[in-house]
């Protein structure tokens, strides 16, 4: 049933012409990879669970104090994020690399880059939205008050699109390489760190009462670099990884 | 002019090229090291606020301007790659990232021992030791991720392109980790922000300088060598060199 | 010159631990470069004598040992 499903898809996708809009190359790739995300449900539901147990560490590994937990809470939600994205990352272009759909994604008329666009909208619908999602809920247990939660959701809701879009790049320069998981990380998290710096000190200042519009400024200038020029780079990847892998 | 960049291209060229400058790069570089160490040691004047530590400045300042150079000649390296297919550019994105690396460690390791005596502790999360602390882990990823695809050309166009997604985000990573820096601490003794520095003390360091980049050059051309070597060893120059290493056998 | 002792130069104004410290880390790490870069030198045009040596021997009317022209292989890819 899932490989039919599957071959459906790709029929889809290998039928647009070079004159099919891009709009549709685009909507027909995120459709493709939702559809493909929902077919293997338990790989949807383990960043979004490994999220909360990561958070939920924090106060039994450090201390369950409100006071403490209020301040620490938006660098362990965030860093938290940014450990479940690494961990769905690696599903990005694996298995289409495995079974050759990736040769024949790279072959198709559109842009490239375009299309890698269309993927990494679609990893973070299902990798990074959940996350956004369940923040409020983490910003309770974490005694943060309302006002801050929404904050956090908010430098989350324009931060997580940055760790995709950076982490594809990872992804694609590791997609043919056994044990590329670790590499991955190794290769994205020092690139993560601006990301992290801004999204935690946006609540902080927040929290302090700072006016904190300067903040999602930079924060929206990180988003906007890393969709001009990050699909560009993975796009390049891609195409290296694959050529001779 | 292209004829120049035609030759570039060609390894044996260069392989004699570096040949020839290799013994003034070490003889010039251990010259100048040691000239610069002695008379950092012995001839400059104590500091008035540190008193004798800050002695340390005259290699930690190299190290760490010359491994963050490195890291910027490494990604015009992996331009000039992936943009000509250069192959020599890649040899030095492939010899100079270790060296990158060593130095960084350096720059981090003098920067703590000195915060030592400075500040009171080994580490402080200043913002130039957590910037050079981030630029070892970009040189780690780079040399991890050149070992871990066997096909040497393949390796090479992906640390090419890796390198220039980081040297994209080192500037947007400094700004960062200064920021983050001023908002969490409040005015600390920084290493370089002190009072104009007399002559006395800052011509050991130009000397010193000039060693480091010597010294880089020197072991990167040998690296280079080495690489050239290894990837020709079917060619006939290479054969022929290696003859009288079996003659003597 | 700066220090009145050879005592005072390796105290370094009480400074003498870290200094030397960094010194000395400073030396074994420029040390280690050179010296692993010329030892590999050494090893690479090692190999390629021992590589051409086997081409030698392997060459028709020379004397073929099983075993080694499959290792030459392995190498030459």
């Amino acid at each position: 049933m899932t490989a039919r499903m599957t071959d459906q898809s790709s029929q889809d996708l290998t039928s647009t012409s070079p004159t099919t809009g891009l709009l549709s190359a685009f909507l027909v790739t995120v459709k493709r990879d939702l559809l493909l995300a929902f077919r293997r449900r338990q790989d949807l539901l383990n960043p979004p669970l490994f999220f909360v147990i990561v958070v939920t560490l924090f106060p039994l590994g450090v201390s369950p104090d409100p006071v403490f937990l209020a301040k620490a809470a938006p660098g362990v939600v965030w860093v938290a994020a940014l450990l479940a994205t690494l961990l769905s990352l690696d599903h990005l272009f694996r298995h289409d690399q495995d079974d050759g759909t990736l040769e024949q994604f790279i072959l198709l008329p559109q842009p490239l880059a375009w299309l890698v666009l269309a993927r990494i909208l679609a990893h973070w619908l299902v990798s990074g939205l959940p996350l956004i999602l369940l923040s409020p809920l983490l910003g309770t247990m974490l005694h943060l008050g309302g006002n801050l939660t929404g904050v956090l959701c908010l430098t989350l809701l324009l931060g997580t699109p940055v760790l995709s879009l950076i982490g594809a790049i990872g992804a694609a320069l590791t997609v043919g390489l056994r044990g590329g998981g670790v590499l991955l990380s190794l290769l994205v998290l020092p690139l993560y760190i601006p990301v992290l710096i801004f999204g935690t000190g946006t609540v902080m200042a927040a929290s302090d009462a700072l006016p904190v519009d300067g903040y999602f400024a930079i924060l929206g200038a990180l988003l906007a670099l890393a969709i001009t020029l990050s699909p560009l780079a993975a796009a390049a990847a891609l195409r290296i990884s694959v050529s001779n892998g | 002019m292209w004829a120049f960049f035609h030759k570039l291209g060609s390894p044996k060229w260069f392989f004699d090229i570096a040949g020839r400058c290799i013994p003034w790069f070490a003889g010039s570089s251990i010259a100048l090291l040691v000239l610069g160490m002695v008379w950092g040691l012995l001839f400059a004047p104590p500091d008035y606020q540190q008193g004798d530590s800050y002695r340390i400045i005259f290699i930690h300042v190299p190290s760490s301007a010359l491994a963050m150079s490195c890291y910027v000649m490494m990604a015009v390296a992996g331009a000039i790659h992936l943009v000509w297919r250069m192959k020599l550019a890649d040899v030095f994105a492939k010899a100079a990232a270790p060296v990158g690396a060593a130095l960084t460690f350096l720059g981090l390791f003098t920067g703590s021992v000195w915060g030592k005596p400075t500040w009171g502790t080994w580490w402080v999360w200043d913002a130039r030791l957590t910037s050079m602390l981030i630029l070892l882990f970009l040189y780690l990823g780079i040399i991890a991720l050149r070992a871990a695809i066997e096909d040497p050309q393949t390796s090479a166009r992906a640390v090419s392109v890796l390198t220039l997604v980081g040297v994209v985000n080192i500037p947007i990573i400094k700004y960062s980790v200064n920021w983050w820096n001023t908002l969490h601490q409040t005015a600390t003794f920084t290493l370089t922000n002190k009072p104009t520095m007399p002559p006395s003390m800052y011509l050991p360091l130009l000397v010193m300088l000039l060693a480091f980049y010597l010294f880089f050059a020197w072991i990167v051309c040998v690296r280079m060598q080495n690489e050239i070597l290894e990837r020709e060893k079917r060619t006939r120059w290479v054969r022929e060199l290696v003859t009288p290493a079996t003659a003597r056998r | 010159m700066q220090f009145h002792s050879f005592a005072a130069f390796i105290a370094m104004g009480g400074h003498g631990f870290y200094v030397w410290l960094a010194y000395g880390v400073f030396l074994l790490v420029i040390t280690t470069l050179v010296v692993d870069s010329h030892w590999r030198r050494r090893r690479i045009l090692a190999r390629q004598a021992r590589q051409m040596r086997r081409e030698q021997v392997a060459k028709p009317g020379g004397r073929v040992v099983k075993g080694q022209s499959f290792q030459e292989a392995g190498e030459s890819s």
